[in-house]
């Protein structure tokens, strides 16, 4: 199974947020001088007028955002989600979350695939950090086609909001019929042995490699869900019920991202046996893409191999 | 559109202020007392006579915006806000209460009139800088004045905002820098074995700051009502640059005892003390006769 590869998230961020700004004139972007790697460059190009760099200082970009927000503005704040989620968290906790102002946070560079930066640039625990705060909104979008509809979705949204924008280009595992909705999971593939639950462009991978694991005699489903908060209860309720296998993999900590939201809910509400696949509670380091992937066990290929073993374990555990 | 009130009268509203701060903190137990003490002027000055606000509708969208950056001083700004007829004075007695629209530092959710929530230090400001760029970039003639302590100066995103709205020329950005010369706990006096406080910064050595960072600066008493008002008032006019109006203050302003000692950033008064401090307070006989 192989995908057309698509264009880079942030790319897809870049030209969405220009087309978004020609019909909408409260939006801004503020960047904190990583515009060339965020695609906030392909904004300012469209609209230099609402692009409005603000130098390195992030805790003080995300102060001006909220403080335009007042004014009716819809700033767009763009910077590495590093940077954006752990170098501004207090301006993110005390002026964005606990106003509820319309601001919106995109996190760029996420996850693994930084650019050779290493772990001082990998953030894996943004989507943690960010949905334990009260207001917040947090989504992270599969590919191109789904990034674009994030972004002019949480445009129209009213309030606080964190995307997190990929730099790679990926495959694309949405058409164009797909329809984006904020707190809506997408059963991407049916299957009866076990749902792998995952977001971002992790969610790409991890279809790849529930393709291989049919190959395998292994028949699972996918449930992408690209709003880890408020996250789709009855989606993953209904898929639990379904199989009673939820395996959970994401380009993020194993501590406290969709594995904890999953896990957190389902304990409370329809408890099945919750497995976590991710970064295994580690820093990151530089490498080229492809063996950063294999290492950290988030290939196509790896994922097949680990979710093989929890559900060879799980059938030896339950058969004895 | 503020009241043209007399400088006796301004200065009457000033000791006012500082009664109901005392009082409220007293009755609170709890919240803070050197700080605001020593921001009573400014804030007189500018919702008494500076800033175009209309306390009837907190929202009306040509206001001038005014927020306290440095937060914990929020009963000061209650205490203005409530002289003013933002709300009714009674209020003050639920400073710090439970379910309370006076939160221990501002809410913009909880209370009409405030322009930010504040509290965690340098990033008041930092707004005020968005709300600034805003304005220029919409064409709105309004001001924004941001109140920043100085050992809030200590903070990193202070120094963040201020290269920034310099590199923008934000003229209509106002910081009023209450410059009392103690924070919190304060540096230590290394040489000495006495616990001596020094000041975040001395003298003048603030105000060179923000020049060195392209900003005007203004510096004055900022318990002389009367250089208050005109600094502020010209703070308006200057052009091509952000303008720091850097007040020099005393920490616990007006209460004898609690003037430069910085164990009263957040100390709760005793009852005799609470007496004393509204005594040192109270209008000259002849005033608080006429009222």
């Amino acid at each position: 199974m192989s995908f057309p590869l698509g264009v880079a998230q942030r790319q897809a961020f870049g030209e969405t947020m220009a087309s978004l700004a020609q019909d909408d004139a409260r939006i801004l972007v503020l960047d904190g001088d990583v515009g060339s790697s965020t695609g906030a460059s392909l904004f300012e190009e469209a609209h230099p007028e609402r692009y409005l760099q603000t130098g390195i200082g992030e805790q003080n970009m995300v102060a001006m955002a909220a403080g335009l927000s007042t004014l009716g503005f819809v700033p767009f704040v763009t910077t590495f989600s590093c940077f954006a989620v752990a170098r501004a968290l207090d301006s993110v906790r005390v002026l964005v979350a606990q106003t509820g102002l319309n601001v919106k946070l995109i996190g760029g560079y996420a996850g693994l695939l930084t650019g050779m930066t290493g772990k001082t640039h990998q953030m894996f625990d943004d989507v943690a950090i960010m949905r334990s705060l009260p207001n917040m909104t947090v989504i992270a979008p599969a590919d191109e086609v789904e990034a674009r509809q994030v972004i002019r979705a949480v445009a129209a949204l009213e309030g606080p909001a964190y995307v997190q924008i990929i730099r790679e280009p990926s495959p694309v595992l949405f058409g164009d019929e797909y329809r984006f909705e904020i707190g809506k999971a997408v059963m991407v593939r049916e299957g009866s042995d076990a749902t792998l639950v995952s977001t971002g462009a992790e969610s790409v991978r991890v279809y790849e490699a529930a393709a291989i694991l049919a190959r395998r005699g292994i028949d699972v489903g996918v449930l992408h869900v690209p709003t880890v908060k408020p996250i789709d209860e009855d989606a993953l309720v209904r898929a639990a019920t379904t199989t009673r296998f939820m395996i959970t993999i994401e380009e993020q900590s194993v501590i406290g991202g969709l594995g904890g939201a999953v896990a957190e809910l389902l304990a409370d509400r329809f408890p099945v046996t919750v497995k976590r696949l991710g970064i295994r509670d580690c820093f990151g380091e530089s490498g080229p893409n492809d063996l950063l992937l294999d290492k950290y066990r988030l290939s196509a290929a790896r994922v097949a191999e680990d979710v093989e073993t929890l559900f060879r374990e799980r059938v030896t555990a339950t058969t004895n | 559109m503020s009241p043209q009130l007399s400088l006796g009268e301004l200065e009457a509203l000033a000791r006012r202020t500082r009664r109901e701060i005392v009082t409220a903190v007293a009755h609170a137990k709890g919240g803070h007392v050197g700080g605001p003490l020593s921001a009573v002027e400014l804030l007189t000055a500018l919702y008494f006579r500076v800033l175009r606000i209309r306390p009837d509708e907190p929202d009306w969208p040509e206001r001038d915006r005014f927020i306290l950056s440095k937060g914990h001083c929020s009963i000061a700004l209650y205490a203005v806000m409530a002289l003013r007829g933002y709300f009714p004075l009674e209020e003050l007695s639920s400073f710090d209460a439970i379910d309370s629209r006076l939160q221990g530092h501002p809410d913009m959710k909880a209370l009409p009139g405030l322009d930010m929530s504040t509290g965690s230090l340098g990033l008041g400001f930092g707004a005020g800088v968005g709300i600034s760029l805003g304005a220029k970039l919409s064409g709105q003639q309004f001001s924004t004045f941001v109140m920043v302590g100085d050992g809030e100066c200590n903070e990193g995103a202070i120094w963040e905002g201020a290269h920034v709205a310099q590199r923008y020329a934000l003229e209509n950005l106002v910081a009023v820098i209450d410059q009392n010369q103690l924070q919190q706990f304060c540096w230590r006096d290394r040489t000495s074995v006495e616990r001596l406080p020094l000041p975040p910064y001395n003298g003048g050595e603030l105000a060179r700051r923000w020049a060195a960072f392209g900003w005007k600066v203004l510096e004055i008493d900022g318990h002389d009502m009367t250089a208050v008002i005109e600094a502020l008032e010209a703070s308006r006019q200057l052009q091509g640059a952000p303008v720091a109006v850097v007040a020099h203050t005393v920490k616990g302003k007006g209460v004898s005892f609690m003037e430069n000692d910085y164990s009263w950033h957040s100390r709760v008064p005793t009852d005799e003390e609470l007496r004393q401090a509204l005594a040192e307070l109270a209008d000259p006989v002849a005033l608080s006769g006429a009222r």
